[in-house]
């Protein structure tokens, strides 16, 4: 098995106007693994899959997909990718929009195989604009795998969905991963990605902040955040294991990667506090802290 | 798969999914049909006189070409760009020629669908004749007549949201369609009309199909004219074009 990436992002600056959706990214994606891409709104995920299918050009760097440009029609044949949901044909049917999409692929999955992998098959005589919204969410990541592809690109594939129909879309793409697909998804939701990635790539205003194995990932942004009330906050000062601290008026927010040991450390210093709660810390929250001190 | 096999492809589901709410191309279908019944066929003076009754057959066949390319091109690109859809397909691994050749080709079919039953009643209840070779330069006239339309439809299509498109096709199909000639003969126009008229890419149609069809005498100013708007209104696309391919989302 050859391990030549089949995606590259080689010092990738794409502009809107003013703005910087992407800021000298480099991304190499090896055959075989589950990619997660992680960054709150705005990051750049999404302009990074539109580079890589083609519907950008970035406006300085290279991408190349499969070793040539995914501009070019030729290069996009093992490529998947889905339609935002709501973007599917209203009128067409479920069988017949899987026929569509199949049928632009030399080797492609017959309907009948792909609707059973992903729970479809008795939707496949429904018209589109009749299904739930957790139906469509299946369809659309669905039909990112009807052509065989060698690499998968999901655009946040389960937002808005409950948990029993966001864990069996889960395991839809798990079986096809361990069929030999690469996949590339982008979320922001933590657990997503905790259950499906094995690297991971946080991105935060367009920059790569952390390229990493999903476990040195999930010990940078998985934080807990302690509140509490003290007389003395100038104490808290010389306390090892705070990260951030902000003090509102006697109210004190302190993020930390544990919790447990923070405390009983108040406890042995005697500091007082009252009001004391803990809570984890928010993906949004990891982010904010991983863009204020790139070093943590 | 070959480009033609995916133009074709894409056009086989743009049908079915035209097919499944037939209500939409209606319109297109089924106006320019009632038009030559209510205005023409009633209308003895017109209707038994060949020359002027194959006028007229002529300028509904117009009206319903325009107002085909109109409703096809302007709305429907209105819609897609309005959804994900298109973006997506685009993400396909065939070249973007096929997409073009597949709404080329859906746009000729509905406008050729809305002509054949002008061209029916035309020659079953008025005096209208052409022969063979007449009939068929005129439907080629038609066809290259129609490229100011097709543009429009992609200027208003680029240009609006489909809300608003709609009634802009339906001001622009009308005046278009009345200054043009195509429901009123343009020798019943006030003078300051029929010189406005020849301005206009519907009466430039009109005199050129009508040309191609009958022979005789052509005004200069209707091939200079479809040309002239066809290069303007290009222009327009391109430029509505590219600002579209900017937009920016994430």
């Amino acid at each position: 098995m050859t391990t030549a990436p089949l995606a590259v992002l080689d010092r990738v600056t794409r502009r809107f106007g003013a703005s910087v959706a992407l800021d000298d990214v480099s991304l190499a994606i090896e055959p075989g693994v589950v990619l997660g891409l992680l960054g709150p709104n705005g990051a750049g995920k999404s302009t990074a899959l539109s580079l890589l299918q083609g519907l950008r050009r970035p406006t300085s760097g290279t991408v190349s997909l499969f070793g040539g440009d995914p501009q070019h029609a030729r290069s996009r044949a093992g490529l998947g990718s889905t339609p935002q949901q709501t973007a599917l044909p209203p009128t067409l049917r479920v069988g017949e929009t899987i026929d569509f999409i199949g049928a632009h692929f030399d080797d492609r999955m017959p309907t009948a195989q792909l609707a059973d992998e992903f729970g479809l098959t008795v939707l496949l005589k429904r018209q589109n604009g009749a299904l739930s919204g957790g139906q469509r969410r299946r369809l659309a990541v669905a039909l990112a795998f009807v052509g065989r592809p060698r690499l998968v690109l999901l655009d946040e594939p389960t937002t808005g969905l409950d948990v029993d129909a966001r864990r069996s879309l889960w395991d839809a793409v798990r079986r096809q991963h361990e069929l030999g697909t690469t996949v590339v998804l982008t979320s922001h939701y933590l657990e997503e990605i905790e259950a499906l990635a094995e690297r991971v790539v946080v991105l935060g205003e367009g920059r790569v902040l952390v390229d990493d194995r999903l476990d040195a990932v999930l010990g940078v942004v998985d934080r807990r955040r302690v509140l509490l009330r003290t007389p003395h906050p100038e104490a808290l000062a010389g306390v090892p294991g705070i990260d951030r601290r902000v003090d509102d008026d006697g109210l004190v927010v302190i993020d930390t990667a544990d919790s447990d040991a923070l405390i009983r450390e108040l406890v042995l210093r005697g500091i007082p506090f009252s009001d004391l709660r803990v809570h984890g810390a928010s993906l949004e929250e990891a982010f904010l802290a991983l863009t204020a001190e790139p070093s943590a | 798969m070959s480009t033609i096999g995916i133009a074709a492809t894409h056009l086989k589901y743009s049908l079915i999914e035209t097919a499944r709410v037939p209500m939409a191309i209606i319109g297109a279908l089924v106006f320019p049909a009632i038009s030559l019944l209510f205005f023409v066929v009633p209308q003895a003076a017109i209707a038994e006189d060949p020359r002027l009754a194959t006028h007229a057959v002529i300028a509904v066949s117009i009206f319903a070409v325009m107002a085909g390319c109109l409703f096809n091109v302007g709305l429907d690109l209105a819609e897609r760009r309005e959804g994900a859809w298109d973006p997506y397909l685009r993400t396909m691994p065939v070249p973007g020629l096929a997409r073009v050749l597949a709404h080329g080709a859906r746009v000729l079919i509905i406008a050729i669908a809305a002509v054949l039953p002008v061209l029916a009643i035309g020659a079953l209840l008025t005096a209208a004749e052409a022969s063979a070779a007449g009939t068929v330069a005129g439907l080629g006239m038609l066809v290259l007549t129609a490229v100011p339309f097709v543009l429009l439809g992609t200027v208003i299509g680029y240009g609006l949201p489909p809300k608003a498109a709609i009634p802009v096709i339906m001001v622009a199909m009308m005046s278009l369609a009345f200054g043009g000639g195509l429901f009123l003969p343009p020798q019943l126009f006030p003078s300051w009309l029929a010189d406005a008229s020849a301005f206009l890419p519907t009466r430039q149609a009109r005199e050129l199909v009508i040309w191609a069809v009958q022979g005789g005498e052509l005004a200069w100013w209707a091939p200079i004219g479809v040309l002239a708007w066809s290069g303007a209104l290009l222009l327009v696309s391109v430029a509505l074009l590219r600002r579209d391919a900017g937009r920016r989302f994430r």
